[in-house]
């Protein structure tokens, strides 16, 4: 095994993260849950949140098109307090606290209404 | 809530975009709506670089050559006038881009081009650094703002289902996302501007609106799709290390500019034990590298991840910045430094030849529908050659909403009133899934990867389509009750629906063709058969699919490439 090769493998340690997610709809009562995701080193937090949803709870609202590539700009959330993109937001083994943007309407869960006014279907 | 336009322009990429702009400058309404943000969901803000188009920036070209090249790298199947549509029609696009401030990157005024696999020459205009595709979509939606026509933007709405009357398409039903409102929408004309299908397939270079849902609209509206067996595998896509914010088709870039060496597990180079010529320039094509790569694995001479190592080690931190600047920080982000160690790379499903069948004004075999961009088929024939999709999606979006504009324009075309809706979709259903609907797209990705990939068999390919009746039994016809906005549960019920019936499609066309021809290895039948230089054509009576082969159109005159230099 080429040193390549173990330094791979001794990154692959059982460890997980805990993701604290906010839940609830415009008009619903708020909550957070926690979900145990396996942590693997270079995942994004939007990576853990697709976990959950293909995992656990397919429900949880989450929204993305280009998965990864920071190219549409849709998985904009709050990560532990701050603005950033899920997809770039490194995953980290331990207590991870995801919210919706504070300062943009709900829709549901991590998701709020990003699109710019003028090509909203109801024009605010 | 119901809608009213001219043309409705659906999807929101380069082909949509364009073909709203066209469609305005004639005077119509237009209606572009997106599932996504406008100019942000499709394929084209993915794009990294390479855009082909016969500017001669670097030496003397012409669409001519162009076309040469695009035909070639189709392996006998493309529809020749689509074909010259991209290389005539497109260059003229790409220079419209340029007048519009696109920023094709320049060399004392000229254009700099790249050689990429399967051109001539020096073809392929770019935005540093990896930007093509941000700044081809920036533009775009600053020209629709700033267009003096009638241009309605909306995003946030998933069309589920085409409307026909009277044998024509008259518009389009859609589930509002953020709200989960049903909205229906009348229109004289409709542009298809979906993109492929490569969320089909586990590693994948698309977004995730790319289900292929245009297609399946398509079809069960009565639409006619074409070469559905044919998706294209990018040889390179990132496999490890992990990385995140990186696009994983970025490598390919890096190899047009800096070469790059392309090495198996034991560290050796191998494409050339495959039949390509051995070159230190970036010239061998998608489909022999993918079949490459894939073999290489399978003998067991793999990267540590199952795929290939690609290295820049041999050149210096100064040559990688300069080519690359920014982009360099971004992997070293990533704690990657390329002159210390290789990357590991794979292939992964990038693009899709087949689409709606079109003639060479995009109008597709349902009257009322156009197709435009990715969602068409045929163009391209077996294999596409590289910097063809971005070139394309421009110049069949301006064609198509020139000819949208000009049906509306025209009059007597139905323009539905939305009272005739009887989808029970939006009415019935039950209250929850007994099954994980993201959980289950995971495994068709797998299944797919699995059994219709790149390297096929008439046993995978079985298998393939017996899991995916089951799954389709398991989807069934009534999606889940909606619970307000972003239900995200009945949004993947209408993305499973979509999928499995363009799996399906892709499947059944994949066990059909009994040869091997560019996108297309079947295993157990090696090699191209002349008897196979036909298209696959495929429509549906609403029970079963109907595949019919077709002569491949004659081909359009071309004159010798010497003349036209």
């Amino acid at each position: 095994m080429s040193d390549l090769d173990r330094s791979q493998v001794n990154l692959r340690v059982n460890r997980q993260v805990n993701l604290r997610v906010q839940r609830g709809a415009v008009g619903e009562t708020l909550r957070f849950e926690t979900h145990d995701v396996p942590f693997e080193p270079g995942q994004s937090v939007l990576d853990a949140l697709r976990w959950v949803r293909a995992n656990v709870d397919p429900s949880l609202a989450i929204r993305y098109s280009c998965i990864n590539a920071n190219a549409c700009k849709e998985c904009m959330m709050r990560v532990d307090g701050k603005t950033v993109y899920a997809c770039l937001a490194k995953l980290e083994a331990r207590e991870m606290v995801v919210e919706p943007l504070p300062n943009k309407p709900l829709v549901r869960d991590l998701v709020t209404e990003v699109a710019p006014s003028d090509e909203e279907l109801h024009q605010r | 809530m119901h809608l009213t336009t001219d043309v409705l322009v659906i999807g929101a990429g380069g082909a949509g975009m364009y073909a709203a702009l066209e469609a305005a400058r004639l005077g119509v309404n237009v209606l572009l709506i997106d599932r996504s943000l406008i100019g942000r969901g499709g394929a084209t803000v993915m794009a990294q670089m390479t855009v082909a188009a016969a500017v001669g920036g670097e030496c003397p070209d012409h669409w001519q050559h162009h076309l040469v090249d695009t035909l070639r790298a189709g392996r006998g199947l493309c529809d020749p006038a689509l074909a010259r549509v991209i290389c005539e029609d497109g260059l003229e696009c790409i220079l419209e881009m340029d007048a519009w401030g696109v920023g094709w990157a320049r060399k004392e005024g000229r254009f700099t081009q790249v050689m990429a696999p399967g051109h001539d020459r020096p073809r392929c205009v770019y935005v540093d650094f990896l930007n093509t595709g941000p700044a081809v979509s920036r533009i775009l939606r600053t020209q629709l703002i700033r267009s003096p026509g009638s241009i309605r933007r909306v995003g946030d709405l998933l069309v589920t289902s085409l409307e026909t009357q009277g044998g024509g398409c008259v518009g389009a039903t859609a589930l509002h996302l953020s709200s989960g409102e049903l909205v229906t929408i009348g229109a004289a004309a409709t542009v298809m501007a979906t993109g492929g299908l490569t969320r089909l397939y586990r590693r994948n270079s698309a977004s995730a609106n790319m289900g292929g849902d245009g297609y399946a609209l398509a079809l069960r509206a009565g639409a006619a799709l074409l070469d559905m067996e044919f998706v294209q595998f990018f040889p390179i896509g990132h496999l490890a290390p992990r990385m995140i914010g990186m696009d994983p088709i970025m490598w390919d870039p890096f190899r047009y500019k800096l070469g790059g060496r392309l090495l198996n597990g034991n560290r050796e180079e191998f494409v050339q034990n495959y039949g390509a010529a051995v070159s230190d320039k970036y010239i061998v094509t998608r489909d022999l590298a993918t079949y490459a790569i894939t073999k290489e694995v399978e003998a067991g001479r793999g990267s540590p991840n199952g795929g290939a190592y690609l290295s820049f080690e041999h050149l210096s931190a100064e040559v990688l910045r300069e080519a690359f600047g920014p982009v360099i920080d971004r992997i070293a982000n990533n704690g990657i430094d390329l002159t210390k160690r290789p990357i590991e790379v794979a292939p992964i499903a990038h693009y899709h030849m087949g689409g709606i069948q079109v003639d060479a004004q995009m109008r597709t075999t349902l009257a009322g529908l156009f197709a435009a961009g990715e969602a068409v088929g045929g163009a391209n024939g077996a294999n596409r050659l590289s910097g063809n999709a971005i070139t394309e999606a421009l110049a069949f979006g301006r064609r198509a909403g020139r000819n949208a504009a000009q049906d509306a324009l025209a009059g007597g075309a139905l323009r539905w009133d939305g009272a005739r809706h009887d989808s029970h979709w939006y009415t019935d259903g039950p209250s929850s899934l007994n099954f994980n609907p993201a959980q289950m797209l995971v495994e068709l990705q797998a299944l797919m990867a699995d059994e219709v990939g790149p390297f096929r068999t008439e046993a995978g390919l079985q298998r393939a389509l017996d899991r995916l009746t089951a799954m389709r039994a398991e989807v069934g016809e009534v999606p889940p009750k909606g619970t307000g906005g972003l239900d995200c549960v009945r949004i993947d019920w209408f993305d499973l629906f979509q999928m499995l019936l363009v799996a399906e499609v892709v499947t059944r066309a994949a066990l059909l063709r009994t040869e091997s021809r560019g996108a297309h290895q079947r295993e157990d039948f090696p090699g191209l058969d002349d008897s196979w230089r036909l298209n696959q054509v495929v429509n549906t009576d609403g029970n079963q699919l109907n595949f019919e082969r077709r002569l491949v159109p004659a081909s359009v005159p071309i004159l010798d490439p010497v003349e036209v230099v």
